[in-house]
């Protein structure tokens, strides 16, 4: 079998478990966990774009997720948008700006990036909190409507778990083609050695804005998609906290990885709702889970679960030769 | 006059708040000129300096001065074991991986101050009286004068260790290029060691000198990190004048911008004025441009 | 021998009997979602420490009708993703039969989407008017509104003959109700707003802001917002020596308030709820009773001072608990009863809700209070 086709094995693999799940939790609160899980392995995937792929660090991708929330809640209550036109819409703009900020933002390197995309991020959640009579402030803005097709509206936790996972499904296969692409090598080029790459005749800098783009854009069709899900969206939900969780959720998947993307979402949805046994540690836990793994498992669960599988491997085959 | 007497005042506020993100940025900016690395979890020190001060204050009973010192020593000790656990064991880190470390760093040592301390704020005495001073017009109280003194004596000192000491100036090399550094005989590790151990004093002596103005609480080291993060850039990531007029440039813009133009708009207005320099003089504002090494 | 035996045998099952009354009847589900953790954690903690201890209580003294109210508590962070998930678990995993919280404005309007659909009664925590403007089936709250607090002040205002006034609230959703509430009301009020400032939650100095409406000319600064911040403008107004009337929200009436501005906290007057001067209340006031009984048993189990954000937990636990004695325990016919309180003598006030309103609280509810001596007395 070709590497390409093992890779569109396993997606369809994961499409069909992805579809048949909630017929195992049928009716639990699990589905809405899902929902949820669903909306941050989207997030995950298009910062791993950048992240994993380009090999540039963002510490405000909150910021665009919730310009997407906020432009489709804004544009649908205050204005009356249909929420799907809304989405298109919020995409566009989301699209604009961030190939706008993307050109010198991405003109800084390291910590100094890490700094700008920080800045950018606060400034947005402040512009979110401020503009009351737009975004209805700290308070928050409630009343958007669910997404429809037809009469059939996703208005329930069911029927919004297919919606969510129809899109992040939808960005898990742009994320493989376009790793896999001419642009894919470029960028992973730009990622060792972003000189050398520029001596080959990569245009780096128009490559990594254009990624930008693209995450941001997709980030931005999370946001309108967990507006419309939820149907009240508030600042706090969009913070430097938010960003912050989201590379984590990138770093303990494994960078570059898809699969890792949708580990680590899954995870770190999942955990607060398990360590709600431990009451106020949780957020120690967290704290220590985000040292640990960095300093342990560098390349994320995915590349863990590979060496893992190495060793057991390796295993194997001493205790063959020592039968023989 | 009343607009005079009200820009002395504005200026005055500023300068304070301007010396309280100096002192932070001075934290960051030690660490960085000795490893590259930008420690997200400066703000938790100025937090410990500030809720340790009060714990072995109320809670042991002590009087100010011993409880200032123990204070500082304490987190001195959490920055020290913070390298060793976690930044030495990393070797060859991609500047990725250390934000990220040291933002789980931050995340840790506050949860584990609001565990300990519980989630209330406290208000910590004043060293000297809050009786106003007035200057031209406008008011500052003895406490600023505090922070005024404080910030320069660290300035000067640093500015000594920087250019006469022997482990100052082998921090510098360690800074310019580790690995010349280790070939002439400098212990490296022990100069990252050593930049841990500066900063997490300068940035709890920060915390400790604010707390009777601005409170303090587990969380106050987020907000007060970043805005001292800010003066660290303005300034051009310099451990000595830059980052502290940066700092009293950031203080002196927030609170103009306050009084001026917008008090909701305050905090924008210093992370703007951050993505503006980053885009244009990504080396500071006030350093030589440096090309580039590949 | 016997004998003994026996009265050992009757005095240990009285002793199970009345430690669990509800031997073979299952205990009633209650959900609660406060803000523990997070920046609203100063409302979460203290309604969490109170829901348990009333629901301690209860249980102790038989329980509703015999069974025992089991309180299932989920941390909300204040954030409306978490508060949605945590609601959703409430209702399909743990099956409540009512829900008390959120703590916060924000994290309710996210949830009462959710607790319509399933038909489950919910009594905030917060305070936000719109929570129950226009009046939704199944929620209630028991926070007084922010309206009543804004009308106690204008009309304190208006007595001392002051119209112009500066407004300086915090950014947040505490202070966005409040700056709200203050400008709808001061036309009606007579009181012109001259200057309108915000600060950040976590900002630490407000020199600026004051020196600004220094330059006005306000007679008065109302300022809205929880603690720290307003300690801090305390403290700085006292710095800049502005010499005109201080007033502060109720957001906070607490101890820790005069604890943190000190000196500077002297004659600042604020509205608050009767918790705070139980014991300067006549003994004719209907609700002295509960007030003094609340703040002694917080007092006793959490060695903290009870406030009247644990006190709105307080009212909701209670008023679910007269609603279940009354109608049982299916959530519509605790709704149904709950519509039906009539002069709830609670820690907020004096609740009377009915079909139209599902706030069922008066402009009695607040009092004014002025800091003396560092400590609280009543203004007349």
């Amino acid at each position: 079998m070709t590497r390409e086709k093992r890779k569109f094995l396993a997606f369809a693999l994961f499409t069909l478990a992805v579809l048949i799940a909630p017929l195992f939790f049928q009716g639990s609160y699990l589905v809405n966990v899902m929902v949820f899980v669903g909306i941050n392995t989207m997030l995950a995937v298009a910062l791993n774009l950048l992240l994993g792929l380009a090999g540039q660090i963002s510490l405000g991708h909150a910021a665009f997720f919730g310009l997407g929330a906020y432009l489709s809640g804004v544009l649908t209550t205050a204005y009356a948008v249909g929420p799907w036109s809304a989405m298109a819409l919020s995409a566009v703009a989301v699209g604009c700006l961030s190939f706008l900020i993307g050109f010198p933002i991405l003109k800084l390197k390291g910590h100094y990036l890490a700094m700008a995309t920080l800045g950018f991020g606060i400034i947005v959640y402040i512009l979110l909190n401020e503009t009351v009579d737009l975004t209805g402030g700290p308070s928050g803005l409630s009343g958007i409507p669910n997404l429809s097709i037809g009469p059939w509206a996703f208005d329930s936790d069911e029927k919004n778990y297919y919606l969510i996972w129809g899109f992040t499904l939808l960005t898990m296969l742009l994320s493989i083609n376009l790793s896999n692409s001419r642009i894919g090598r470029a960028l992973r080029a730009i990622h060792d050695s972003e000189i050398a790459a520029r001596v080959m005749g990569v245009n780096a800098r128009l490559l990594k804005v254009q990624v930008f783009a693209i995450s941001a854009i997709l980030s931005a069709l999370a946001g309108s998609l967990y507006a419309s899900t939820m149907t009240f969206i508030a600042p706090a939900s969009f913070g430097f906290n938010v960003s912050v969780e989201l590379v984590t959720m990138v770093i303990v998947g494994g960078l570059g990885s898809i699969y890792g993307s949708f580990l680590g979402a899954g995870i770190l949805t999942l955990l607060p709702e398990y360590l709600r046994v431990l009451q106020d540690y949780d957020i120690v836990v967290y704290g220590l889970l985000l040292i640990v793994m960095t300093m342990f498992m560098p390349g994320g669960l995915v590349s863990g679960i590979r060496r893992v599988e190495a060793a057991a491997r390796a295993g194997m085959r001493g205790k063959d030769r020592t039968n023989a | 006059m009343e607009t005079a007497s009200q820009i002395v005042q504005y200026l005055l506020s500023g300068l304070s708040t301007g010396a309280i993100y100096a002192l932070i940025g001075l934290g960051f900016a030690v660490i960085y000129n000795a490893t590259g690395i930008i420690n997200f979890a400066q703000g938790e020190f100025v937090m410990l300096g500030g809720m340790l001060t009060l714990f072995f204050l109320t809670d042991m009973n002590l009087p100010l001065v011993p409880a200032v010192m123990l204070a500082i020593f304490s987190s001195t000790a959490v920055g020290t074991a913070f390298e060793r656990l976690a930044i030495r064991p990393l070797r060859n880190a991609t500047p990725l991986s250390l934000v990220i470390i040291t933002i789980g760093a931050s995340i840790l040592i506050r949860g584990q101050a609001m565990l300990l301390w519980g989630k209330d704020t406290h208000a910590l005495p004043p060293f000297s009286g809050s009786d106003p001073l007035e200057i031209a017009g406008a008011t500052i109280l003895p406490q600023h004068l505090w922070i005024f003194a404080v910030t320069i004596v660290i300035i000067v000192a640093s500015r000594l260790f920087f250019t006469y000491s022997i482990a100052g100036k082998a921090m510098r090399a360690c800074a310019y290029n580790p690995r010349a550094a280790g070939l002439v005989g400098i212990d490296v590790r022990k100069m990252v060691l050593f930049s841990f151990v500066i900063s997490s004093a300068i940035g709890s002596m920060a915390g400790i000198i604010v707390a009777p103005l601005t409170m303090t609480s587990y969380d106050v080291g987020i907000l007060l990190g970043l805005k001292g993060f800010c003066a660290a850039i303005i300034g051009g990531m310099s451990s000595g004048l830059g980052t502290v007029i940066g700092g009293l440039l950031l203080g002196v813009l927030e609170s103009l911008g306050a009084g001026l133009i917008s008090a909701s708009y305050k905090d924008a207005i210093a992370f703007v004025v951050l993505l503006v320099i980053l885009f244009v003089r990504p080396e500071g504002v006030f350093k030589k441009t440096e090309t580039e090494r590949v | 021998m016997s004998g003994i035996r026996c009265r050992v045998f009757f005095s240990l099952l009285f002793v199970v009997l009345t430690a669990c009354p509800a031997l073979g009847a299952p205990p009633v589900k209650i959900g609660a979602l406060f803000s523990i953790t997070g920046p609203a954690s100063f409302l979460g903690e203290p309604e969490r420490n109170t829901a348990q201890m009333v629901v301690d209580e209860i249980n102790k003294a038989g329980g509703i009708k015999g069974r025992t109210l089991e309180l299932v508590t989920y941390d909300t962070q204040g954030d409306a993703t978490k508060a949605v998930q945590a609601a959703t678990r409430l209702i399909k995993e743990d099956k409540v039969v009512a829900i008390i919280g959120p703590s916060t404005t924000g994290d309710t309007m996210a949830v009462i989407p959710l607790v319509e659909k399933a038909q489950i009664p919910l009594v905030s925590c917060a305070a936000g008017i719109k929570i129950t403007e226009p009046v939704k089936k199944w929620v209630f709250k028991t926070a007084q509104n922010d309206s009543l607090a804004v009308a106690r002040i204008y009309e304190q205002l208006k007595k001392r003959k002051i119209s112009k006034i500066a407004v300086l609230t915090v950014s947040d959703s505490f202070g966005a109700s409040g700056r709200e509430q203050l400008t709808a009301q001061a036309r009606s009020h007579g009181i012109q707003i001259v200057t309108d400032e915000t600060y950040g939650p976590k900002d630490t100095d407000m020199t600026a802001q004051l020196t600004k409406i220094r330059g006005t000319q306000a007679q008065a600064i109302v300022c809205w917002g929880t603690n720290p911040g307003p300690a801090i403008i305390a403290r700085n107004v006292k710095q800049l020596g502005l010499n005109i009337p201080l007033y502060m929200s109720h957001g906070v009436s607490s101890k820790k308030f005069i604890e943190l501005a000190g000196d500077a906290s002297e004659g600042i007057i604020l509205p608050s709820g009767r918790v705070l001067v139980a014991n300067l209340l006549p003994n004719s006031d209907p609700q002295k009773k509960n007030l003094q009984k609340f703040v002694k048993d917080y007092q006793a189990r959490y060695k903290a001072e009870g406030d009247h954000f644990g006190g709105h937990a307080w009212d909701a636990v209670m008023l679910l608990k007269g609603a279940i004695e009354r109608g049982g325990d299916s959530p519509a016919a605790i709704r149904d009863q709950l519509e039906q309180t009539r002069n709830f003598s609670g820690i907020g006030g004096i609740f009377n809700y009915s079909a139209q309103d599902h706030a069922g609280l008066t402009m009695d509810a607040f009092v004014l209070v002025e800091v003396k001596k560092k400590g609280w007395a009543l203004v007349k």
